[in-house]
């Protein structure tokens, strides 16, 4: 998160001759994907948004493996849409890596040398440094099966270096590690992005993987980018219950009016900010309290009927769904949860502080 | 079945009337110097004027040298004994005895060569001994209009000509290899054909340009290609022998179509087809 | 699998535990019946012939049956001429398995139906087709003959080609269905790298579905080794030029069926041979 764009607030002004300008259309029955994306040389942005958005298919669509039906690719000023995808100075790392099982892991990644008509001896040098360069040089004779996750998401990203693109496109590049490995190989992945001089796009459905590797976050839902900016930015203020979800936020829009924010489904939330007009409030659900009873000594005006819908253990806390009067997520400890009873079904008074709620425009 | 049935046929036979009659008659002519082929095999009053108590499906297993005259017969046995039926598997005469041997049910076998029947009745597959009812003689079969102008057998060793031989295992080419080799000519075809009939459309379809085959099958072919006769050919004619088998369902009508085939009504749909009298 | 096998979604641990430690305490699992049975008979159906082609071989005559030079003449003729048809197939069925599996154009269905045709045309049509296609008066025949002076029928290279007819329905079979099971993502990933269609597919997809084309093949050489019909129709019979094993078999039988027999256990067992090295080669998946 506090990884800072190389080129911040460039990427819009340069972007018709140098890094990524494209509008991506693509038709499909009952599906449409419209996503205009711009990146600058040397930035990483990821695309993050839930099953089905059509992340796949924009990166898909910038590979050149999914034609456009309209909209435009260029790339360092150059149009790329009518490119087929061997000629494109593209390199993609995709979900499940697809390392060629035949082949070593030095001969994948000189796969792409040579297909450029470099000499195989030359070719073979450069996987090599390659390699190297992952930490991988002892592992240089072993075919894929052999490897482990971590190694071959290695090897998959020295084959997409090794063609020298212009453009990276890595399609969920954690999503086939184990937690513990996911660790290991982000902070790599992380070092190798900041290293490369062009535009990376990443395809994800982690947040914390967006956060962490990419400057800058587009967030698609349903083939349509709903909010874009830089990963604090959008934490602090989703626009959509799925972004509020992924950062952990109750999220909510309604009409303000001084303090409060009369929701569109009617309850309405008390807050510390002045504001009118259409706004989003949000809070953490570690801002609320629940009890069993109606409270009588709080003070919070913020108080809901709710009933416990399920719960969820996150680490040493209990995480509650609710619903009632107003759909929200509480934290709680483990101790709390057993001394409230709570299972589903339980009905439950919630409350937060206005201090703790955040309004801003929508 | 028994000798006294036979007995009774013959009276029976004598009476025949009618359309029967001409069958009936050159049934009884030739039997002089056949009865062993109307022997055991015969049974119950099959006589051609009984032909209403003839019924059932008859199967003849004949060379494929046949297969145009006794269809024709077939058809005619049909007619004139409502109810039956008969049925024919045309094949190389070798493969046909190798089935009859083999146990397969058939009541007549006709074959291109007394040696493959004699495999028939050495295996005691034959009901009775078998009878010659033609002959067949080979001539030279090219493309309509000649054009390779073949005039005699020593033509087919011309350079750059494609002749097509049966093999010798199969009757064809036996009586072409004893042709040749009376004849001492050293002939070198192109294939040895497992039998006549794939001989003959190698040169109806102008793959090879001649074939050494019967003449009913020049005949058969109906000017698709033109026979060259030759004079070796009176050396090396095949008997073609005819007989009721033990393995048969329906005896009386194998009888029946025996002595069709021996008529003089059969000996002329066969002589319409090239054969020659036995 | 049984009922009882079903690893239940809705069992709990506790029930689900002692059932899979009793299956694996009691060894093996049963197998049914109703497979095993139909199974051995089918097992049975298959191997009682070859068995009753032993039980009456020859045995005492079949050195001598062995001896003549047109036994060894017609093996090695079927070898190499199944061998090339084999080529051949492979060759030119490999690409068309692949059109068949990768590309998209109008009529494929249809193409795809007329591929497997000679699969179910009776070889002897084969071979008549294949006299007026490729004879010497044949469509495309008689102009071989006019302006190479090619006739191919009652030549070796017609054996190879009635073979080859006849048999390279089973390698594109075969090989496009490997195909169709192959990730197609695998030529995606070659193409990103910079990789053509053509290079992708000689770099990648070739190496990948070797295991379906090496079993395509040996069908497809084992057909071509038992080919009868389309042989003798198209290329005719000649001693060392086209007669193969088949043809010389069938030609024994006529009159000599002890000889055949012992020519069809030299093929057999020239196949068995064949077959059982092919498998421990190259059949095992990698």
């Amino acid at each position: 998160m506090t990884h800072t764009t190389p080129h911040p607030d460039k990427h819009l002004a340069d972007s018709t001759t140098t890094g990524l300008n494209a509008r991506l259309v693509v038709d499909r029955p009952a599906f449409r994907l419209d996503v205009t994306l711009t990146a600058a040389p040397g930035e990483v942005v990821a695309l993050l948004g839930p099953n089905g958005a059509g992340k796949t298919t924009a990166l898909r669509a910038l590979a050149g493996l999914t034609p456009l039906t309209d909209g435009h690719l260029h790339l360092d000023g150059t149009p790329l849409e009518h490119t087929p995808p061997e000629s494109r100075p593209v390199g993609v790392v995709f979900q499940d890596y697809l390392l060629f099982p035949h082949l070593s892991a030095l001969d994948n990644v000189a796969f792409g040398p040579r297909c450029q008509g470099v000499g195989k001896a030359e070719a073979r040098a450069r996987a090599a440094a390659w390699l190297d360069r992952m930490g991988l040089a002892d592992h240089a004779a072993t075919r894929p099966r052999r490897l482990s996750g971590g190694q071959a998401q290695r090897v998959a990203l020295a084959r997409a270096l090794a063609t020298r693109p212009r453009l990276l496109l890595l399609d969920e590049p954690l999503a086939a590690l184990d937690a513990r490995t996911r660790l290991e190989v982000r902070a790599g992945l992380r070092r190798h992005l900041a290293e490369f001089e062009a535009v990376s796009v990443l395809v994800t459905h982690d947040p914390l993987d967006a956060m962490v590797l990419a400057d800058r976050l587009v967030v698609v839902e349903h083939g349509r980018v709903v909010q874009q900016g830089t990963p604090a930015g959008i934490a602090r203020h989703p626009r959509t219950d799925y972004i509020a979800r992924l950062v952990g936020l109750n999220l909510y829009r309604g009409q303000a009016a001084g303090h409060t924010v009369r929701l569109d489904t009617g309850p309405a939330v008390t807050t510390t900010e002045e504001l009118s007009g259409p706004a989003f409030v949000a809070f953490p659900p570690s801002a609320v309290t629940l009890f069993r009873d109606r409270p009588s000594g709080v003070s919070a005006r913020n108080l809901w009927r709710c009933e416990v819908t399920g719960l969820e253990t996150h680490g040493d806390r209990i995480r509650a769904d609710l619903t009632g009067e107003l759909p929200l997520a509480a934290d709680l400890t483990t101790v709390a949860a057993a001394e409230l009873g709570l299972r589903p079904g339980t009905p439950v008074w919630a409350t937060v502080k206005a201090t703790q709620t955040h309004a801003y425009p929508a | 079945m028994t000798r006294s049935v036979r007995r009774t046929r013959r009276t029976l036979r004598l009476a025949g009337a009618g359309a029967a009659a001409a069958l009936a008659l050159s049934a009884c002519s030739s039997s002089a110097d056949s009865s062993g082929a109307s022997g055991a095999g015969a049974s119950g009053s099959a006589g051609a004027s009984a032909s209403p108590e003839l019924s059932g499906t008859v199967t003849v297993f004949a060379a494929a040298s046949l297969k145009e005259s006794f269809t024709t017969l077939g058809e005619e046995f049909e007619h004139r004994h409502p109810g039956t039926k008969v049925s024919f598997n045309f094949s190389g005469s070798d493969a046909l005895a190798a089935s009859i041997t083999g146990g397969a049910p058939a009541d007549v076998f006709a074959a291109a060569s007394p040696r493959t029947m004699k495999t028939v009745t050495d295996a005691g597959a034959a009901s009775g001994a078998p009878v010659t009812f033609v002959r067949n003689q080979l001539e030279i079969a090219t493309r309509p209009g000649n054009p390779a102008k073949v005039s005699s057998l020593k033509d087919l060793t011309k350079s750059g000509l494609k002749v097509v031989l049966c093999d010798k295992t199969v009757p064809c080419g036996a009586a072409a290899r004893k042709a040749l080799d009376a004849a001492g000519i050293e002939l070198t075809p192109v294939s040895y054909e497992q039998d006549v009939k794939s001989a003959l459309n190698k040169v109806r379809l102008d793959e090879a340009d001649a074939a050494v085959v019967y003449k009913t099958d020049v005949k058969a072919a109906k000017g698709k290609v033109q026979g060259v006769e030759f004079p070796e050919s009176a050396g090396a004619v095949n008997d073609y022998p005819i007989t009721a088998l033990k393995n048969g369902r329906n005896a009386e009508a194998a009888q029946a179509f025996i002595t069709l085939v021996r008529s003089a009504d059969g000996q002329k749909v066969l002589g319409e087809a090239g054969f020659l009298k036995p | 699998m049984t009922p009882l096998d079903k690893p239940g979604a809705a069992t709990g641990l506790r029930t689900g535990r002692p059932r899979r430690r009793r299956a694996g305490a009691g060894g093996r699992r049963v197998v049914p019946l109703p497979l095993l049975l139909p199974g051995l008979l089918a097992l049975a159906f298959l191997l009682l012939p070859l068995l009753a082609l032993l039980v009456r071989a020859p045995w005492r005559s079949l050195p001598e049956q062995l001896g003549s030079t047109e036994v060894w003449q017609a093996l090695q003729l079927s070898l190499i001429s199944a061998t090339a048809a084999t080529a051949v197939s492979l060759v030119l069925g490999v690409p068309l398995a692949w059109l068949l599996a990768r590309t998209d154009f109008p009529g494929r269905g249809l193409v795809r139906a007329l591929v497997t045709l000679p699969l179910v045309l009776p070889p002897v049509v084969g071979g008549v087709a294949l006299l007026l296609a490729l004879g010497r008066n044949g469509v495309v025949g008689r102009w071989l003959d006019a302006w190479f002076g090619i006739t191919l029928p009652f030549t070796t290279t017609g054996v190879v080609i009635a073979e080859a007819f006849v048999a390279m329905p089973f390698l594109v079979i075969s090989v496009e269905g490997t195909l169709r099971a192959a990730d197609p993502r695998y030529e995606e990933a070659a193409a990103t790298l910079g990789a053509s269609r053509f290079t992708a597919f000689r770099r990648v997809t070739l190496p990948l579905i070797a295991p379906g084309i090496a079993a395509g093949a040996v069908l497809a050489w084992a057909r071509a080794l038992g080919e009868f019909g389309a042989t003798i129709t198209f290329a005719g019979n000649f001693p060392g030029r086209t007669q193969t094993m088949p043809l010389s078999v069938y030609l024994a039988l006529q009159n000599d069926p002890e000889a055949a027999i012992a020519l069809s256990l030299v093929l057999l067992t020239v196949s068995i041979a064949v077959l059982a090295a092919l498998r421990d080669r190259w059949m095992t998946t990698p």
